[in-house]
């Protein structure tokens, strides 16, 4: 499969991408580690006229502290994500989830930023990223916005991310001291999209539920925050009922669709499973 | 659709060639280079048979733009062997019988020699792990696990013995 013919563009600058992308408009797609949108254009799902290669854009990529926050590019592959010291200390969180997406070759191609920007409620970052209460950064002709992973999402690739824009940065609160979290995620096989998957980031105070994140990946046109859920563990001890009822009220949110990873009712019971999973061992983290 | 002009290493040797744009990495190697051991399976980054080393990385090379290699350094399966001698992933999977039909064993071969060099002492789960990008539909695995850990204590004691 050879995907349709294109132009091809290398800037070496976020300001060379972006005039690239106001010069050459609605058929310009931007290029990022190209695992999803490639094999789109082989399928004729996509066909840009033109394609805006942000590898060589060495700006985009690295990992760094930056007060309560870590900071990184969104060009960064996976693999830099999954080994980074920094966020294994002060993400933990995301180098568990990279270690349940795709394979090693995938990651060294894959970006952080092309998964969230993408737009597929199927990929794992985006939930993740509300989950961590993760900031996006934009860039556009006016400059920079920042948008948080919630607002981001409004349908089957459809975000708030303009055609005029670039996703440059996702911005993380850095943990505090004994945060709990956790991604649990079902899947065929490696490599594959999850059939269901939960992601939770806790705080616990004096054996209760002090503070709660829940998002949910693929169950729905776009990631799913769990507020009901959330909400129902405040000031609760963690036992089978208070996680069984939260379970509850994140399955009730599910409007995933179907495919040959399941129907409705499947992916549903599943993405209920795989959240009491996650609270358990988030809450096991929270010492 | 202008053709691009694009010059890389390939196997140590320097390639200058016009490329499509959408000319695939995978593509330009056996057809414009002739370097057919490079195989294609999947063509959507799934099973790993096109598995090259990108400027010291192994990728699928069914999912990358050759003009995106411009400038880069390219190793593939014909790269392996040195002045006749078997690279040591290769003894191992000729000792060990790691392949049936062979037709993932390029692919195989080039994601073990470059895993050996991130990992040079892993353990039978990490093997697993690191090489679960390539799919093999003869063997069950077993025997691949096997040559490649035969190739990790070939390299080994090849490393102490230049020590």
């Amino acid at each position: 499969m050879i995907p349709p013919s294109f132009d091809y563009h290398a800037p070496k600058s976020v300001a060379e991408a972006l005039k690239l992308l106001g010069d050459l408009g609605g058929d310009a797609k931007l290029l990022a580690g190209g695992h999803s949108l490639l094999p789109m254009m082989k399928l004729r799902f996509a066909q840009p006229s033109h394609l805006i290669d942000l590898n060589r854009i060495a700006a985009l990529r690295g990992i760094r502290e930056e007060g309560p926050e870590i900071v990184i590019g969104a060009m960064t592959v996976e693999n830099d994500v999954l080994n980074s010291r920094l966020l294994q200390q002060k993400v933990p969180l995301l180098p568990e989830v990279v270690s349940q997406i795709a394979d090693p070759q995938v990651r060294n191609r894959g970006t952080i930023g092309g998964d969230i920007a993408h737009g597929d409620a199927a990929n794992d970052h985006p939930a993740v990223a509300i989950a961590l209460d993760a900031t996006l950064v934009l860039e556009g002709p006016k400059g920079r916005r920042s948008v948080k992973a919630e607002s981001f999402y409004h349908g089957m690739y459809f975000t708030e991310m303009a055609e005029n824009e670039i996703l440059c940065e996702i911005r993380v609160p850095a943990f505090l001291p004994r945060t709990g979290y956790a991604y649990a995620k079902l899947k065929r096989k490696t490599g594959d999209w999850a059939a269901a998957a939960a992601a939770v980031v806790m705080r616990m105070n004096g054996g209760k539920v002090e503070s709660v994140r829940i998002a949910l990946t693929n169950a729905a046109a776009t990631p799913l925050r769990a507020t009901d859920a959330e909400q129902a563990l405040i000031g609760k001890a963690l036992d089978d009922t208070t996680i069984g009822d939260a379970a509850a009220r994140a399955m009730v949110i599910c409007d995933p669709a179907e495919d040959l990873r399941g129907d409705r009712e499947y992916k549903t019971a599943m993405t209920g499973v795989m959240l009491r999973r996650a609270l358990a061992s988030a809450a096991a983290r929270c010492v | 659709m202008s053709k691009k002009l694009i010059s890389l290493q390939v196997n140590g040797q320097t390639v200058e060639k016009a490329v499509e744009p959408r000319t695939l990495l995978v593509h330009f190697l056996r057809e414009e280079l002739s370097l057919t051991g490079t195989h294609i399976g999947c063509e959507t980054s799934h099973c790993g048979a096109c598995t090259v080393d990108l400027d010291g990385q192994s990728i699928k090379s069914c999912t990358v733009l050759a003009v995106q290699c411009d400038g880069s350094e390219v190793r593939t399966v014909e790269g392996l062997a040195s002045g006749g001698v078997l690279h040591a992933v290769q003894e191992g999977f000729y000792k060990e019988h790691g392949l049936q039909c062979g037709f993932c064993t390029p692919g195989m071969l080039m994601r073990a020699q470059r895993f050996l060099v991130e990992n040079p002492n892993p353990t039978e789960e990490e093997v697993r792990a690191g090489m679960a990008g390539n799919l093999c539909r003869c063997t069950g695995y077993q025997n691949i696990v096997k040559a490649v850990l035969y190739a990790a204590r070939k390299l080994r004691e090849k490393q102490e013995a230049a020590a």
